[in-house]
């Protein structure tokens, strides 16, 4: 396959964008930072499948679409269906003869929304990777519903304020943990999982030529800060990111076959997630008194799981 | 049983289908909506720069955003050490990068979020936020002197 040179930003930089510019994504959006680094990480013929979401709603508002290669929507959930289908009918077809181009390398991608992924077509994802295609499935979480008007899904965090899990006198928001998304996917003997996060591009780059090589189903699940609903500043996307990924709020990973875990991304100086939290409005509330204690057990359940993290790469189980 | 009878032939609410042949088997169903990004043959367009590629009225890259703009980036040639950090970030595909050197901006494309100015590295950036009406020499000699180090 042909993939192309990630080795510094400026080699990565001489590849012709396939994802155009005037789509209508919120300015200061990550989604398209995430699916344009994808789409420069290869030079092979793509076929994408978007769930609805931002990202489709966005891209192809009629009669406009900013996809340069093939690109299907069908409904809410079935990215990974459609684009399961797509590939099985390249592999009959190779196998018949019939293609244009027999020997052009075609990848298979998805993207979905964290809706669409932890709710909504969480059963149409996990048949796909059942079924063992050869697809990427990319989470763009950012962790609600952005595209309805901010409501709760399940990659909420607990302690974050949203339309349907309003903050107020009696309530601190969702009160629900967030789905651990990519342990779930790993258990399905995925032969790739990640998290990943555009600020670092290096290895999110990786991650996803990774992903496009392995012959199998792969899920990644990247952060994508929301400045609408996360309510701070467009120009602060990479630094939200920044502070998300050395808070460990998100921490950068990959399973390998379901049990080799490597992480990725080591922060020098762990900052605490206080900060992370100060820094967008929909934590605003947590800063009262009668709430702090929701900030002390995320910081715990996050030093907990940066823990287990740790102990399971070394145990490589 | 005359009650059954007369459930089993009731057809209010029911469409007529009227005869069987304008039933469409599943290869002949009217399709969805399908937008050409190209004009012609598409082969290969990963190899091809934005500029030599024929783009068809569908393509998004026709259109523009530049309406939604407040105020725009200003590119100065002169501090860029061609780092692509504003290439690689750029939401809006709006980073003119030809043989690993940043060239300009797309103002077409570009909606104004000023990302691009937050992770430029140099000193003074190399990207600035002006007005939208301030003309392009005038916001190059507004730019700042390069900032000492804040002695501690």
């Amino acid at each position: 396959m042909a993939i192309t040179s990630i080795k510094n930003l400026k080699e990565f930089s001489t590849n012709n964008d396939r994802f155009e510019g005037a789509h209508t994504l919120c300015p200061g959006c990550a989604h398209s930072m995430i699916v344009r680094e994808l789409m420069n990480c290869t030079d092979d013929n793509l076929v994408i499948s978007s769930n609805t979401g931002c990202l489709e709603v966005s891209t192809a508002v009629y009669p406009f679409t900013s996809w340069d290669t093939s690109w299907i929507h069908i409904g809410f959930e079935n990215a990974a269906t459609a684009v399961s289908g797509a590939e099985a009918m390249h592999k009959a077809r190779k196998r018949k003869g019939t293609l244009k181009d027999n020997d052009a390398p075609v990848k298979f991608v998805a993207f979905g929304g964290d809706g669409s992924t932890y709710d909504i077509g969480f059963q149409w994802l996990s048949g796909a990777v059942e079924r063992g295609h050869d697809f990427t499935y990319i989470c763009l979480d950012n962790e609600n519903y952005a595209n309805t008007g901010g409501q709760r899904s399940s990659a909420t965090p607990i302690g974050a304020t949203t339309t349907t899990a309003q903050a107020g006198s009696h309530s601190y928001g969702k009160k629900e943990k967030k789905k651990d998304m990519v342990a779930i996917m790993a258990a399905h003997g995925a032969p790739y999982v990640a998290q990943l996060a555009p600020n670092k591009w290096k290895s999110m780059a990786k991650g996803f030529q990774k992903a496009l090589e392995t012959e199998g189903p792969c899920f990644i699940n990247t952060v994508s800060p929301c400045c609408t609903e996360w309510k701070f500043d467009p120009k602060d996307t990479i630094g939200i990111t920044d502070l998300a990924t050395d808070s460990l709020m998100f921490p950068v990973y990959e399973i390998i076959d379901g049990h080799e875990l490597n992480i990725l991304y080591r922060p020098k100086n762990i900052i605490s997630v206080e900060e992370y939290m100060g820094a967008q409005g929909r934590y605003k509330h947590l800063f009262k008194p009668e709430y702090r204690h929701v900030i002390d057990q995320v910081q715990k359940d996050v030093d907990a799981y940066w823990d287990y993290l740790q102990r399971r790469e070394e145990a490589r189980i | 049983m005359q009650d059954l009878n007369l459930l089993a032939n009731d057809n209010r609410g029911q469409t007529d289908l009227g005869n069987s042949s304008s039933l469409v088997g599943w290869d002949e169903v009217t399709q969805g909506t399908i937008l050409q990004s190209f004009e012609g043959d598409a082969t290969g367009i990963a190899q091809k720069k934005a500029e030599e590629r024929s783009y068809s009225n569908f393509n998004s890259y026709t259109a523009t955003v530049a309406s939604w703009r407040v105020k725009k980036p200003v590119f100065n040639i002169d501090v860029c050490i061609d780092c692509q950090n504003c290439w690689v970030w750029c939401p809006d595909s709006s980073i003119l990068s030809r043989d690993k050197q940043m060239l300009g901006i797309d103002y077409d494309h570009c909606k104004g979020c000023e990302v691009c100015v937050e992770v430029c590295p140099t000193n003074p950036k190399s990207l600035l936020m002006f007005s939208e009406y301030t003309p392009l020499d005038e916001a190059l000699s507004q730019w700042p002197e390069k900032k000492k180090k804040e002695e501690k």
